[in-house]
């Protein structure tokens, strides 16, 4: 598909069967929508309400030649690296957090020419899936203008018809799958959010197949008694599965705090083994647990209430 | 009175913010300078984080680390998703904001990407974040920096963050219509820029610190005045009220 092919997007969602029907599912059968070379693109932003239940079943999975994209890519993006899963991450940045200086990975990936890094800016990143989200091939923005972005990504210049001032032109980012963990959801795939809906919204509008976690499967009532707090509707969602804890260690607003210690640990032992601390990790975490239960209870009960508390204090 | 370059560095960016209505500010300095600001010198400030957070209060001892966990969104007035958050600033709501980098120029262009050639980086940054968005988009920027030579070079690798470009009009030309980077502030002065060439000029030293200390520590040839103001120090009350937000000295 070429960028901003709005036309090709359109026709794949018209494509698409059963709008109305029931989504909820497993996490696996979830996961096995996903294609070798998709370009998934992942909600949340950092290490707040990462999907991190629905990407390590994507590594679990053993899918190859993926295309990532978030504005800001967080530890995923490493694993997805030193899994060799991922060929190009769009994204405007890519670290764990400010603590913890450079991605060691990421460089080690970018700089040898492994992965290709596709730099836009917050904004003009947030606009292309924005577009997406439109049904629209590009978006005008005064920003990333003069800036050496411009020539490392697709982005164009016009003078607008209008005013003939200067614009820089993005072109509309149609993922193929979109992966989103979210606070509520009910069976046909109607989503809440609290707190930061980050780029979710137009992430999930901008895809051809989302694929949704929630802490909580609600009944449909309750959605139809508050569907001003819906931000996603089961009418663009494929999948939901109900996964308590799906982002932790990372944060979900109001009901856990980021594990930070457990970055600490996890760059503590990259910057002692390198790229073999990561596998090893993978080994342990995603795929040594056969489930998102097992996973958890590599972290065990105290730290998750530990994290719940901190969460409520903040809120 | 002593006090850490990172101490100073918060509370002259904190001083930049007298009078001024909203801020665009990272986590760390940018963000301690700003909730000091709210203490000081502009009592009515409005923060705004980028990952889409209007109006967040400080807890002190209780500073984030990311610009869009729940620390940052504790008593917000909004919050509002990332896209939506930087178009406040391309409407032209945010008064000033705060940027750094790992590089700047003496037209203070900043690179946050790419350190050596672009195919074969030698250093891969993180990349831009909101810093491209933030510094063509907000009215006016101040960049907060500590100041060192290999970060003040003749010209960066690469420009993630447009300032004056190549100097004279060459910003406007490129099409940024609106703001402009208008203060730099780093641990040894104050600089500005030349209203004609745009070169980035000294405007005040701080305590302690001569013109040669300045050159020395700069790649490139910056403009120097006959007369250089100096900056009062810290005060007490503003290190304490500083010191207050940060008692682990996580980011001071």
């Amino acid at each position: 598909m070429r960028s901003g092919d709005f036309v090709e997007a359109r026709r794949r969602l018209e494509a698409k069967p059963r709008i109305g029907a029931e989504k909820l599912t497993t996490l696996a059968e979830a996961v096995r929508r996903v294609k070798d070379g998709d370009h998934i693109a992942i909600g949340g932003c950092l290490f707040s309400r990462t999907p991190l239940a629905l990407l390590s079943e994507v590594l679990r999975q053993g899918r190859r030649g993926l295309t990532l994209s978030r504005n800001l890519m967080c530890y995923e993006g490493e694993w997805f690296m030193a899994a060799g899963a991922v060929e190009a991450v769009v994204t405007s940045w890519f670290g764990i957090g400010l603590p913890w200086g450079l991605s060691r990975i990421m460089r080690e990936e970018v700089e040898s020419g492994r992965i290709r890094y596709e730099e836009w800016s917050h904004l003009a990143l947030g606009l292309r899936y924005r577009a997406a989200a439109m049904g629209v091939p590009f978006l005008p923005t005064l920003t990333m203008l003069g800036s050496d972005l411009m020539g490392i990504a697709d982005a164009r210049t016009m003078a607008c018809p209008f005013t003939g001032e200067t614009l820089c032109l993005v072109p509309a980012l149609f993922p193929d799958v979109a992966v989103l963990h979210v606070h509520r959801a009910d069976r046909f795939g109607n989503c809440q959010i609290d707190g930061y809906p980050h780029m979710d919204p137009d992430i999930a509008r901008a895809a051809t197949t989302v694929l949704v976690t929630a802490e909580e499967i609600i009944p449909e009532d309750e959605i139809r008694r508050h569907p001003d707090r819906t931000v996603i509707p089961g009418l663009v969602v494929d999948a939901v599965v109900e996964v308590p804890y799906g982002a932790f260690p990372h944060e979900c607003y109001g009901l856990y705090e980021a594990d930070v210690s457990h970055f600490d640990a996890y760059v503590a032992a990259i910057t002692e083994k390198g790229s073999q601390a990561i596998r090893e990790y993978l080994d342990r975490y995603v795929y040594g647990a056969r489930s998102h239960r097992e996973y958890l209870a590599l972290f065990g009960d105290e730290a998750l209430a530990r994290q719940c508390r901190a969460a409520r204090e903040l809120v | 009175m002593s006090y850490s370059a990172s101490e100073l560095l918060a509370v002259m960016a904190a001083r930049q913010l007298a009078g001024v209505g909203s801020v665009f500010a990272g986590v760390g300095i940018p963000l301690l300078s700003a909730a000091l600001a709210q203490k000081t010198c502009a009592p009515h400030l409005i923060i705004v984080v980028e990952g889409g957070s209007i109006g967040p209060e400080v807890i002190p001892g209780r500073l984030p680390i990311s610009t869009n966990e729940m620390r940052v969104a504790h008593r917000a007035q909004m919050l509002p998703s990332i896209t939506d958050t930087f178009l406040f600033a391309q409407r032209g709501s945010l008064d000033v904001g705060f940027v750094g980098g790992a590089q700047i120029d003496r037209y203070g262009n900043l690179n946050s990407s790419i350190v050596g050639p672009r195919e074969h980086p030698k250093v891969r940054l993180p990349g831009s974040g909101g810093a491209n968005d933030i510094i063509s988009l907000c009215r006016q920027v101040i960049v907060v920096t500590l100041h060192e030579r290999r970060r003040f070079v003749p010209q960066v690798d690469f420009v993630t963050s447009p300032g004056f470009l190549g100097g004279g009009d060459s910003r406007r030309k490129a099409g940024l219509l609106f703001g402009s980077v208008s203060r730099v502030v780093t641990n040894l002065g104050i600089f500005g820029f030349d209203a004609e060439s745009k070169a980035m000029r000294l405007e005040a030293l701080h305590p302690g610190v001569s013109v040669g200390d300045v050159t020395a520590n700069t790649g490139f040839e910056l403009l120097i005045p006959e007369r250089v103001a100096t900056t009062e120090p810290p005060s007490e009350g503003e290190l304490a009220l500083l010191r207050s937000l940060d008692p682990d000295r996580r980011f001071l």
